[in-house]
């Protein structure tokens, strides 16, 4: 892992830090209430400050989750270079979209 | 290791998590199909792993960013078995309020 990379993991992680215990709250609230699909989506659609904050979060996991794994990769396997790059890359634009497009399905109206 | 691990297996579960929520993109029925399914017991029992990797996850990250920042070196064994122990029970938690 290069500085930069190094730096990007420990600013993602610092910004998650709190928004995980967030989520944290919200997986409670949500458990111990039983929601349903229309609970949910009724709190979520239309909502600015949902979609704000779960699409930082969508966008500092994807990078945290990417490099994290590339660590991993390099230190278990024999993967090397440019393909450890690739591998992250490929990693990081996939949990975006997906991420992003999750966010949109519970956030748009 | 344990960060390593639970760094790993949280970034398996993500796309899983991110399709699961996309659902209700074609309708509220279909993510509502799905947490219906959700309330397997079975379910909630890999839920409960998952909360114990996120919050463990969570605290060994913490702990990386509090020796690498303020260069705190005492006590390590304590803060594992710390980690280990409010992971678990915030976990426990998360499958009784669940049930």
């Amino acid at each position: 892992m290069n500085v930069r990379l190094y730096l990007v993991q420990r600013a993602t992680a610092a910004i998650m830090a709190p928004l995980v215990l967030a989520h944290l709250a919200v997986i409670y609230y949500a458990t111990g209430h039983s929601l349903s699909a229309a609970d949910i989506l009724g709190r979520t659609r239309g909502s600015m400050a949902w979609g704000l904050a779960y699409s930082l979060f969508v966008l500092v996991v994807s990078a945290h989750a990417a490099i994290g794994v590339r660590v991993v990769v390099a230190e278990w396997t024999p993967l090397r270079g440019s393909r450890l790059d690739v591998l992250m890359w490929t990693i990081g634009i996939a949990l975006l979209a997906l991420g992003l497009r999750a966010v949109a399905a519970v956030v748009l109206p | 290791m344990v960060h390593r691990i639970s760094g790993l297996a949280l970034a398996i579960f993500l796309p899983l998590h991110f399709l699961a929520l996309g659902l209700a993109i074609k309708g509220e029925a279909n993510l509502d199909g799905f947490l219906k399914w959700t309330a397997n017991p079975v379910v909630k029992l890999a839920e409960m792993g998952l909360v114990f990797l996120l919050v463990v996850h969570l605290l060994g990250g913490i702990r990386v960013l509090v020796i690498e920042t303020f260069g705190w070196r005492e006590g390590q064994k304590r803060a594992a078995v710390f980690a280990w122990g409010f992971a678990c029970l915030a976990a426990l938690v998360f499958f009784i309020r669940a049930l």
